[in-house]
């Protein structure tokens, strides 16, 4: 057996580096002489006319080389990661909110920009600020783009002839991203058009376009590079390319180096986050607890732009669904303009907002009928017969059933929630809550023309390999799973293989590495290069032999061609004697996937990934603070391509999602200003708030029934959703206080104050 | 405006820098040492990721002047190895997973270092605790724990 193949628990590729401190990130790359700075200057107001804008102070400041506003774009102000046109690098007449960029200061050091940055005169006539989504629906904002309806059925029919029908609605907060390593971009100036632009982004190709678009040059003179970022998150999708843009403008402009680093607090004010929802929902169920019809309207904060609102917000309606059947329905979306940040990508992008509400669902059913909302779930998942989706979909690889099941057991659920009930029951001040909660998650990017891929791969003639494909490491191990494909293909030791750096100039128009895609995408790419050179060495070795293409097979570190075992290395050095091109580009798009957004029907997802959790909670009630007790997770990634990095990111992808369900509260005042904007403010989980006892598990029987790398499944994403059962676990311990008798419409982030305030209101205090 | 001349040791060694009044630990270890191993995560002393142990205490280098660090002793992530012999809590982390994007990595080592010399027995609750000022947004921190529960058992053993 080879070291390192496919299915073996590697550490992650760079690790050595991380522990020692070595791994050159963005920030960490040598400064040529002559490096300049730059820093932004942003607008303290949220909504209002610009009526002057001097800036000689910032001129005048010690070390400034100078400015850059909107005039100074060569080419278009205009950074609209979808072609909206409704994102300018710096804000021209109007600015739309707080932390908007108005222009940039460019100085000998970083220190310098920054201090000079706070001399801007600005003069705005300020304008009434829309903050909140329901003040958006209140107020008649636009949508920021199109909005999406999903119809099966006859919603209102199916609710009319419900037993039972119940209304209500949900607040759902946003999530900061805060990766650890925040914006950068540097920008190094070359011959004629050319620039290089270092920069931490998850979509490489999109950075490019853009700054050719912005510097009014063609792609080909704009080469991007992302050796590793700090975390994503997909905070890094579409948010990186103001930087980016703004950092190759003042290379080009100034002909030096360029870095451009914002501050932490500039960097949340500035930069999009997780979509915060309002959903209002109407279901109605049998006296079993079985839905019938589900009509549901889910208003989104998209901030001032549409960047990535639209899929985002359709995503959250094929995610309303979760994991249950709805015999008719109707969901629509509204992504409503707000005068705040450009909401943008996050980590299940929408699709967690979607799902929270389909869980309120349930748990609003169980409360009514006063029953375990497990037995809810388990009624009303999709089976045979109850097989397709609001968007006309049928799930055809379902295994929630068992995955359920066994979490069952495995976590004691049973008993568990037997004592808690008798716990709780005594009537002490801290209660228990415990939940189980299901995810299915959709797997592949809904705009169709995302899922496709490249990789390039050279074998040199000394045997050892290069692989270089369109994703970007941000930790989650994709270089080290594509690495392993490539070792298995060729029967290599990993060793032999080398991921380099992300860049433009190997791999084109490649996609965002999001939407969990990673691994299925480019190590499919990556395999079929592999496949090609393979095919040219059988080739020769027929060639050469006079053998059949069966004769030749690729064993642990060597050739058998024919009788003969030859190594590796030998084998390729004869290959290349023999002149046999030992370099691929490898292409990949996946297959079967097809979406009319008019229609509202289609296949967007290849597959789905499952998962399951159940969590155990304490809450006190004369402060609403609480602990996670107990999790125990049982998790799908089909056959894992490398289970060690799989479980990191079940296990962070959870504690992540706990974070956003909890603890993190973004917090705009009336003027919209956003005041968490620093970790001092925003409370992102601590070593403190890890689950008491934390257990998780793959679902090793699990293998993708679709022709996947490996028949592996996609992690990035699905695991998020399972902290849902904390909150749900949250919820109950609320509920106990007035003997489950009513649904408490716990929202989220049930943040401690959340949790008082929702105890009080369950004893009738307020 | 002068500089400041300062005489300290970093890991060990013997080192002078010159510095601006304002600039702080991080600023130098990162822009004039070239000792980039400690991060910058948020500057305000709320992430821990430019942990560095400055007289056997554990400091946020974003929060300490340079000129401070005069007649001081330093140790930062790039002196925790031996060479290429890794410390017990570097190896562990690797072959434990715990770690993923590896910006908060070097500011937990350094942490965990400073905790294991001051208790080498700690209990899973005074790790968890010790490690509240240092943020991982990627991995759930349980392997970070496991990975210092684990080290901490072997070094006992070892001693």
């Amino acid at each position: 057996m080879i070291k390192g193949g496919v299915h073996q628990p590697i550490a992650h590729d760079s690790a050595v580096k991380h522990v020692t401190g070595r791994a050159e990130y963005c920030d960490d790359i040598p400064e040529p002489a002559g490096t300049l700075h730059a820093y932004l200057g942003v607008s303290e107001v949220a909504h209002g006319r610009i009526t002057g804008m001097d800036l000689s102070a910032v001129l005048a400041a010690p070390g400034v080389v100078g400015v850059l506003t909107a005039k100074d774009i060569p080419g278009e102000n205009q950074i609209s990661a979808v072609g909206a046109g409704d994102e300018p690098i710096f804000a021209e007449e109007v600015v739309e909110f707080h932390g908007q960029p108005l222009f940039a200061v460019v100085a000998e050091t970083r220190d310098a920009a920054r201090r000079a940055a706070a001399q801007a005169k600005i003069e705005i006539n300020t304008l009434d600020p829309v903050v909140t989504v329901g003040d958006a629906v209140e107020r008649g904002m636009p949508h920021v783009t199109a909005p999406l309806t999903l119809v099966r059925g006859d919603a209102a029919a199916g609710l009319a002839r419900s037993a039972n029908r119940i209304r209500g609605r949900m607040e759902i907060g946003g999530q900061e991203h805060l990766y650890l390593e925040g914006h950068i971009a540097f920008a190094i100036p070359g011959e004629d058009e050319d620039v290089v632009v270092h920069c931490s982004t998850q979509h490489p190709s999109e950075a490019q376009h853009m700054v050719a678009h912005v510097l009014g040059v063609p792609s080909h003179s704009v080469v991007v590079n992302v050796r590793r970022m700090g975390g994503g998150f997909g905070g890094k999708e579409s948010q990186m390319n103001l930087f980016a843009c703004v950092a190759a403008v003042a290379a080009k402009r100034w002909n030096r180096p360029v870095k451009i680093r914002p501050d932490r607090d500039q960097d949340m004010a500035s930069t999009g986050k997780r979509h915060d929802f309002l959903c209002s929902y109407e279901v109605g169920f049998d006296d079993d607890g079985r839905i019938e019809a589900v009509d549901a309207e889910l208003a989104a904060r998209c901030g001032v732009a549409a960047d990535l609102s639209g899929p985002v917000t359709d995503r959250a309606l094929f995610h309303a669904d979760n994991a249950y059947f709805f015999p008719d329905v109707r969901l629509s979306s509204r992504p409503m303009k707000t005068h705040t940040v450009s909401n943008t990508a996050f980590r299940g992008f929408g699709g967690p907002q979607g799902v929270v509400m389909g869980e309120r669902i349930i748990e609003e059913i169980a409360y009514a009928l006063g029953r375990d909302p497990l037995e809810i779930r388990k009624a009303n998942f999709y089976s045979a017969g109850r097989d397709v989706t609001p968007y006309h979909q049928t799930v055809e690889d379902n295994i929630l059933e068992r995955i359920v099941g066994e979490l069952e057991e495995r976590s004691d659920y049973q008993a568990r929630r037997s004592a808690v009930l008798e716990e709780n029951a005594t009537g002490g001040l801290i209660r228990r809550g415990i939940a189980l909660t299901p995810v299915k998650f959709g797997i592949s990017f809904t705009a169709t023309w995302y899922n496709q891929a490249g990789a390039l791969v050279h074998v040199y003639n000394d045997g050892s390999i290069m692989l270089n494909h369109g994703g970007t490491e941000m930790g989650q191990g994709l270089n080290i799973k594509v690495a392993q494909v490539v070792a298995d293909a060729f029967q290599v030791d990993l060793d032999l293989v080398k991921v380099t750096k992300t860049t433009t100039e190997k791999v084109p128009n490649s996609s965002a590495t999001a939407a969990s895609s990673g691994s299925d995408l480019n190590g499919m790419a990556a395999r079929d290069a592999c496949e090609q050179i393979k095919a040219r060495l059988v080739e020769f070795a027929c060639d050469s032999k006079g053998i059949k293409p069966e004769e030749v097979e690729f064993r642990p570190g060597h050739v058998r061609v024919g009788d003969a075992d030859i190594g590796w290395a030998d084998f390729v050095k004869s290959a290349y004697l023999a002149r046999v091109q030992l370099s691929a580009a490898g292409f990949y798009k996946t297959p079967k996937i097809h979406w009319d957004r008019e229609t509202g029907q289609g296949r967007p997802f290849y597959y789905f990934a499952y998962g399951a959790a159940c969590s155990e909670v304490s809450v006190d009630t004369l402060t609403g603070e609480y602990q996670v007790e107990r999790v125990d997770i049982l998790h799908d990634v089909g056959r894992s391509l490398n289970p060690a990095i799989d479980v990191g990111q079940v296990e962070g992808g959870f504690i992540q999602g706990m974070g956003w369900l909890t603890t993190e509260e973004l917090w705009w005042d009336a003027q919209g200003r956003l005041r968490t904007h620093a970790p001092s403010t925003y409370k992102i989980p601590l070593a403190s708030d890890r689950p008491r006892a934390f257990n998780v598990t793959l679902a090793e029987w699990s293998v993708n029934p679709e022709r996947t790398i490996k028949r592996s499944k996609a992690v990035g994403e699905p695991p998020f959703m399972l902290a849902i059962s904390v909150l749900e676990a949250l919820s109950m311990a609320v509920a106990s206080v007035a003997d489950y008798r009513e649904c408490p419409r716990l929202d989220a982030p049930a943040t401690p104050e959340r949790v008082l305030m929702a105890v009080e209101r369950m004893r009738g205090v307020v | 405006m002068s500089q400041i001349h300062v005489i300290t040791t970093i890991n060990g060694d013997e080192t002078e820098f010159l510095c601006e009044a304002q600039e702080t630990l991080l600023d130098v270890l990162r822009d004039h040492l070239d000792l980039t191993g400690s991060k910058e995560g948020c500057g305000t002393g709320d992430c821990g990721a430019c942990s560095v142990i400055v007289d056997g205490r554990l400091v946020c280098a974003c929060l300490m002047l340079a000129g401070e660090a005069e007649g001081r002793s330093v140790e930062t992530i790039e002196g925790m190895a031996d060479g290429d012999d890794l410390h017990p809590l570097q190896q562990k982390f690797l072959e434990m997973a715990a770690l993923q994007c590896g910006v908060c990595t070097p500011g937990i080592l350094v942490a965990t270092k400073n905790l294991l010399e001051r208790n080498p027995n700690p209990t899973e609750e005074e790790v968890r605790y010790w490690l509240a000022g240092n943020l991982c947004r990627c991995t759930g921190y349980d392997k970070i724990i496991r990975a210092v529960m684990d080290t901490a058992a072997d070094m006992r053993g070892a001693a």
